[in-house]
């Protein structure tokens, strides 16, 4: 359980962005956001109540309903010395805007040879387990995975959340950030007070395990300890892994812990195909193929296009704390 | 407005000196040198690939001449080798540009004439069409959020680029918000192979300003005064708090699209010969030698400058060195590039 100290405060993952937005706005008059609804609606979820209040129209911009031109305007924003936090409202909705973000953002330094650069970040509440159906509900880390050029940060926990947020906003360069809207307001935390990052691409194990790594980040992460620590009572030791970013990936943490259990399970809530753990296997099949004691095993979505409004139909794309038990338990004792 | 050039009607030149008329003629020239140059190099196998602009200098330079130096911003299009020349780009990184040698804007990464310079006020582009107008729209944002005045953003693109989604979007927004910018179409009526008839349900792209709530303003885009005027006056306006405009300058593609293109598949040869009758290079030279601007004698001084200067900048270009293998793995990002990052 959580407890506030003198130098900290309990937050869910909402509060946690929204008080890491306010420092960054109060610490930087070059910090802009927009994005739909972000003004006087103060964000679909509220995370940027009453912002327009104190910073204005002109720094809390309520934009047309046009993804491909958020993330355009704030490269334009970034490259001329704003720092733009740019806001899809939903992760589906992020389709138009892709080759803003893959072919624009992704490329500017590169392009330039580093005459021009995007420090921007594109925040994106994503992920399923709400009823949010086919539009409401995707992950779409896979599909800009594929980019040099961008960052992408998944984190599962409101320090991790303040820590990382700080860091893609002071970063260089374009960086999306994927909040798991399940999260938001399930998970609380002790979020240290006052300015603090912590770096991009550094995974954090969550719990120390010898029998079996288990990779996950978002909200996966949070049902990965729940079925871990089940398994705990049960005499069996599983080493929970959250990635807390996909890209750049913290391949050593990965290794380490897998040289250390000789056994790795993936879990993400994305599709299986061509996902984030087809990279992690590969990586590893070519890294320590021959540290491993039983083939690596992925437990992620299948291959269809999202998960269904119905309840059944939400419940069977989604994993579980039961079914995760179950793949650690088999894994365990491969 | 100026007279049409070389109709012999009386001259209007809109304030313009003769030193600022001669400089017009020179970027006019002196694009259309280094494009034929490029098309000559790429003919002779020394270079992949060249663009093509011919019928684009009038509107080019005009449009440059409106572009205060060390204060505006410029957001291009690839077919806008005169605009960038007009600003201040020189010959030789020109030159480099087209060899793809490793002291290009991009160290040799994009293709002819996707430049970036700060110091130009000059932005760096892809070849995607329209990706740039949003680019644009943000960079002027900054400027009113920041409450500068006397600096406005330039921005020019093809009447394809109109029909982009994205276009309507950074439009739309510029419009909203007032931003000090400048919507420049260079409406030469071919998208590649597809013709203005096949893009659009009526023909005049200035009109749809009147939808956005925007001034918008028709010139003809092979006289270079007119265009540095309606160019001038819109500038002047976003300098000064009074929003967007949105300019068409109608002119005409003379060549193929790229030296990748046969436009013999879509287009009459004897269209095209009909429409280089309007050609403005050749007319805004005769117009300034009847204005008394040049003699005759100092028109040919003027050409011979330029293609020495167009020599010196492609010897000195070609003896610089390519890109090495790796530099391929520089400035990804900020720190040095990793394999998994």
């Amino acid at each position: 359980m959580a407890v506030a100290t003198s130098s900290s405060q309990v937050l869910n993952n909402v509060e946690a962005v929204r008080a890491t937005l306010y420092e960054a706005l109060k610490a930087d008059d070059k910090v802009v956001i927009l994005g739909e609804d972000v003004g006087n609606r103060g964000n679909v979820f509220l995370i940027t109540k009453d912002f327009v209040k104190e910073f204005g129209t002109e720094r809390i911009i309520d934009t047309p309903i046009a993804e491909a031109s958020i993330v355009g305007i704030a490269v334009g924003m970034a490259m001329e010395g704003l720092r733009p936090i740019a806001e899809i409202q939903f992760a589906d909705f992020i389709y138009p805007a892709f080759n803003q973000i893959v072919g624009e953002a992704a490329k500017t330094r590169y392009r330039s040879n580093g005459e021009y650069t995007v420090p921007m970040v594109i925040r994106t509440p994503y992920g399923g387990g709400v009823r949010g159906a086919l539009s409401h509900s995707v992950s779409v880390e896979a599909l800009f995975y594929h980019v040099p050029g961008l960052k992408i940060v998944v984190p599962s926990f409101p320090a991790d959340v303040k820590g990382l947020l700080n860091a893609a906003i002071d970063d260089p360069d374009p960086v999306l950030f994927l909040e798991h809207k399940k999260t938001y307001r399930l998970i609380k935390g002790e979020v240290p007070d006052g300015h603090y990052v912590i770096p991009i691409g550094k995974a954090n194990v969550k719990k120390e395990g010898s029998q079996l790594t288990v990779v996950s980040y978002g909200l996966y992460v949070h049902w990965a300890l729940e079925a871990a620590n089940q398994l705990e009572g049960d005499g069996m030791s599983v080493e929970v892994i959250d990635l807390r970013s996909v890209r750049p990936m913290d391949k050593t943490a990965i290794l380490e812990s897998v040289r250390k259990t000789r056994k790795l399970l993936i879990i993400h809530e994305d599709n299986k195909f061509g996902g984030i753990g087809a990279e992690i296997s590969a990586m590893v099949a070519e890294e320590a193929l021959f540290d491993l004691d039983a083939p690596i095993r992925r437990l992620a979505a299948p291959d269809v296009p999202a998960m269904g409004y119905a309840m059944p139909l939400e419940e069977a794309y989604m994993s579980s704390p039961a079914k995760m038990a179950e793949a650690m338990r088999d894994m365990v004792k491969f | 407005m100026s007279a049409k050039a070389g109709t012999g009607s009386t001259f209007e030149r809109q304030g313009l000196s003769d030193e600022q008329l001669v400089a017009i003629l020179r970027i006019m020239i002196l694009h259309r040198t280094l494009e034929n140059r490029g098309f000559a190099l790429n003919r002779q196998g020394k270079i992949p690939f060249a663009s093509a602009s011919e019928g684009h200098e009038a509107v080019q330079a005009g449009a440059a001449m409106a572009f205060e130096r060390g204060k505006d911003i410029l957001v291009p299009y690839y077919r806008d080798l005169g605009l960038d020349l007009g600003i201040g780009l020189t010959s030789y990184e020109v030159m480099l540009s087209l060899f793809a040698r490793i002291d290009d804007h991009s160290a040799g990464r994009q293709f002819p004439h996707h430049y970036a310079s700060k110091k130009l006020g000059l932005y760096t582009i892809s070849s995607v069409i329209a990706a740039q107008t949003s680019h644009a729209v943000g960079a002027a944002y900054a400027m009113k959020l920041r409450k500068e005045r006397g600096r406005a953003v330039l921005t020019t693109f093809g009447d394809g680029a109109t029909s982009e989604g994205e276009w309507h979007e950074a439009v739309n927004f510029a419009a909203t918000h007032k931003l000090p910018i400048v919507f420049l179409c260079e409406n030469n009526e071919w998208a590649i192979s597809t013709p203005l008839s096949a893009q659009m349900g009526q023909p005049d792209v200035y009109k749809r300003a009147a939808g956005y709530g925007m001034p918008g303003v028709v010139v003809n885009g092979f006289d270079p005064v007119a265009c540095y005027a309606v160019t001038k006056e819109a500038m002047d306006r976003a300098r000064h708090g009074g929003g967007p405009t949105l300019i068409e300058a109608k002119c005409y593609r003379i060549l193929s699209h790229t030296t990748d293109d046969d436009d013999r598949s879509y287009r009459t040869r004897e269209e095209v010969d009909e429409r280089r009758k309007e050609d403005p290079v050749p007319a805004f030279e005769r117009l300034l030698v009847e204005q008394g601007v040049l003699t005759l004698q100092s028109l040919e001084d003027l050409k011979a400058s330029i293609l020495a200067e167009t020599n010196e900048a492609t010897d000195r270009a070609e003896t610089v060195a390519y890109p090495r293998p790796e530099d391929l793995f520089t400035r990804l990002h900020e720190g040095p590039w990793e394999p998994w990052q």
